[in-house]
């Protein structure tokens, strides 16, 4: 007993000196191949710039970390995790559990991050409170995916105005094919559509106050965005039966030829190309304008990392974070990840969609982080199932409204 | 017994051990059985009690789970009752608990028809009670494959001139279509507890009813089926729990969706406490105490019918 004792204290010691002397504990979901080989290929290089600090991983599953993020920060917190920007990083923030890593931002003492000169244009998504919680190292961009080969048959150019582009619809439906395939039985897909209705009807700052709940659902400006909707969703311009389809599932129909468009995320290329879309016949443009002059604002929903309030060793916790933002790791992560790099001194690689993307976002009047990132939990979760049923059942948007009304009156009280 | 105990017979601290046994002595019998039952009683309390009453505390509270919990009396519950969600879930329980009930008819039907001695029924039986065998995750993702529009229902309706049907995304039919799928393993179940039954039944009054000129339906109304009444009893008994635990099929099949139309109260608790844009813990806690409720109301009922058999010595 008294030996296994002996052991056990042994072994905890060892446990116990060589986390401190300079381990990074990491908390990521890093479990998809190509996040995870360009977060193996950081840490790597990180251990390589940093021999001192020894960095440790915990990954958990994509799916069961939004779970267990709170549990580890309340209860086990680690140095460095990863989140996303904007209303999601709220919670944990205003419970305190997020350090705020303003100083990086500022370039007080931290002679070896140059924040201020590549990444200023993202310190907003990662500022509440007038301080910074975290720094992005990623972000994709969201627009419309196309057949070009479908588009050329039947005559259509890229739809660049909101008439242009219904009457691309209307030219597909009539050529029997369904312009426009959706997977909404996970449901954020329905999001995408009406943010972009909503950011092209309303603008960015109109999507920043209803997301901050500071606009009724009621509100006839909403209703204005529900007009537009209507005109894609009562021709039936949108997949059948698509509460049924995830989104991947809505694939499909596009490589098949039956359908020719996708309102989505630049991370469903890749599904596109394994399905046997090429370049050549797989295009990419940007959501159409539909109230002319209103600034063109885009989704771009930002990953980003932060340190925990509890965490061990802060020092170097804020030294990854800072080597994270530098535009050449941004660069090499990226370019694994297949998506944009924040930091505006980073390349991107010679993509067409990637290349289409930067042009985009350098370009964009702001950038929204999507529905159910600016919204509270609780009101993203009540607007997309609104969504939802309202693209199946559009008759119903009056009731529809004036639940998510309610609903809104609930959560920002 | 108690004087054969070897603590008298030792002479010299017999006054002492007297005097400290007396009081354990006195209370024995009366202390024992608590004894034996305190590891089982402390778990009990732990893992039951503690937590029925620390999530009746939580549904009076207004709690995300990190910050400071806010106390709101039964704000919580008057919400509930305008909850639209809420009614949708409480139907769709009664939905279950009633369409959930004809796996115990057609395990029935399906004993009496495997109950043959004829070369290799072994094999079909098992193969019958296959699907409770297989896992409630992997039913649930067969029958979600088979709904799917571009699975095999969809494109067989379309292959015979009708159109695309998608019952998953059809709300008025979509928790039937959860229904189906749960009841497939839950037939297999109540088969296995009738197979058994019928296994027991007494054939000295079958043949007694058959000299009587019983035959066919009486013979199986008044002989067969009384003897399988604890068979019966037992079938209903899991397939009410079955459905009131509803939540497995529902959280793979359709997570509630189409806009939350395939809700059941128990996964409509987990959506508001647990999921991924829920921790509303009081509000979930709330829906967990009527839930608790209704499932008190048919475990008394359950405990009073046995208590009564049992007293009829049945």
């Amino acid at each position: 007993m008294r030996k296994i004792l002996a052991t056990l204290i042994a072994i905890a010691s060892l446990g116990y000196s060589s986390a401190f002397a300079g381990t990074l504990v990491i908390n990521t979901d890093l479990t998809d191949p190509a996040p995870k080989a360009a977060f193996e290929w950081a840490f790597t290089k990180f251990q390589e710039e940093n021999p001192d600090v020894t960095i440790e991983v915990n990954n958990f599953d994509h799916e069961g970390y939004k779970q267990a993020i709170r549990n580890f920060l309340t209860t086990n917190p680690p140095d460095v995790f990863n989140w996303y920007a904007g209303n999601r990083m709220l919670p944990f923030v205003r419970a305190g559990l997020v350090e705020d890593v303003s100083d990086i931002w500022s370039d007080t003492g931290w002679v070896d991050g140059n924040l201020t000169e590549g990444m200023s244009h993202a310190k907003k998504p990662m500022t509440i409170g007038g301080k910074q919680w975290g720094i992005p190292y990623t972000y994709y961009q969201w627009g419309v995916y196309y057949r070009k080969d479908i588009f050329t048959a039947n005559g259509i150019s890229v739809p660049t105005t909101w008439d242009e582009f219904v009457a691309a619809c209307a030219t597909l439906k009539a050529a029997g094919v369904t312009p426009i395939t959706i997977g909404s039985k996970y449901l954020w897909t329905t999001a995408g559509v009406f943010d972009y209705l909503n950011l092209r009807t309303n603008g960015y700052e109109f999507h920043m106050a209803l997301t901050k709940g500071e606009i009724p659902y009621t509100d006839p400006r909403v209703h204005a965005v529900f007009d537009k909707w209507d005109e894609l969703v009562k021709p039936g311009y949108f997949l059948e039966n698509h509460a049924a389809l995830a989104w991947q599932e809505a694939i499909a129909p596009m490589v098949n030829g039956e359908a020719a468009m996708y309102v989505m995320g630049n991370f469903s290329v890749a599904l596109f190309k394994e399905g046997g879309l090429r370049d050549s016949n797989l295009g990419f443009f940007q959501f159409p304008e539909i109230t002319p002059g209103i600034p063109m604002a885009e989704e771009a929903p930002t990953d980003t990392m932060h340190i925990a309030s509890g965490a061990k060793n802060k020092i170097d916790a804020k030294r990854f974070l800072i080597f994270l933002s530098r535009a050449d790791v941004q660069e090499e992560m990226n370019k694994t990840l297949g998506q944009l790099p924040v930091n505006s001194g980073s390349k991107v690689n010679p993509d067409p969609f990637l290349e289409a993307g930067l042009d985009m976002l350098n370009n964009a009047y702001a950038m929204a982080q999507f529905y159910d990132r600016d919204a509270p939990a609780e009101m993203a979760s009540e607007g997309m199932k609104g969504f939802q049923e309202y693209m199946v059942k559009p008759d119903r948007r009056n009731k529809i409204l004036e639940r998510l009304e309610k609903v809104r009156q609930r959560v920002y009280k | 017994m108690v004087s054969c105990h070897p603590i008298f017979i030792v002479p010299n601290s017999t006054q002492l051990i007297y005097r400290k046994s007396s009081w354990w002595k006195r209370n024995q019998q009366r202390l024992t059985p608590w004894i034996f039952l305190s590891p089982g009683l402390l778990l009990f309390l732990v893992y039951v009690i503690w937590p029925i009453f620390n999530s009746l505390y939580i549904s009076l509270l207004q709690w995300d789970g990190l910050s400071p919990a806010i106390y709101v009396g039964f704000s919580n519950y008057i919400e509930l009752l305008d909850d639209e969600y809420f009614y949708i879930s409480l139907i769709n329980n009664l939905k279950w608990l009633i369409f959930f009930m004809l796996a115990v008819p057609i395990g029935l039907g399906l004993a009496i028809f495997l109950n043959q001695t004829i070369f290799g029924i072994r094999l079909i039986k098992s193969l019958f009670f296959f699907p409770f065998v297989i896992s409630q995750v992997v039913i649930g993702i067969i029958f979600s494959w088979f709904y799917n529009p571009r699975g095999v229902i969809g494109p067989f309706l379309e292959s015979i001139g009708l159109s695309n049907y998608a019952i998953l995304a059809d709300e008025n039919f979509a928790t039937y279509g959860i229904i189906f799928a749960g009841i497939y393993p839950q037939i297999a179940y109540c088969m296995i507890l009738y197979l058994t039954g019928l296994n027991n039944l007494n054939t000295d009054q079958i043949e007694a009813g058959r000299m009587d000129g019983a035959k066919g339906l009486s013979l199986f109304k008044n002989i067969i089926l009384p003897q399988l009444k604890p068979a019966t009893f037992l079938a209903i008994v899991v397939t009410v729990i079955g459905s009131l635990r509803s939540f497995d099929m529902v959280a793979i099949m359709t997570q509630g969706g189409p806009w939350g139309s395939t809700n059941v109260l128990a996964y409509y608790m987990f959506e508001t406490a647990l999921s991924e844009y829920g921790y509303r813990m009081g509000y979930g806690s709330a829906i967990a105490a009527v839930l608790f409720t209704i499932m008190m109301f048919y475990i008394l009922f359950f405990i009073y019918r046995m208590y009564q058999s049992e007293k009829k010595g049945l």
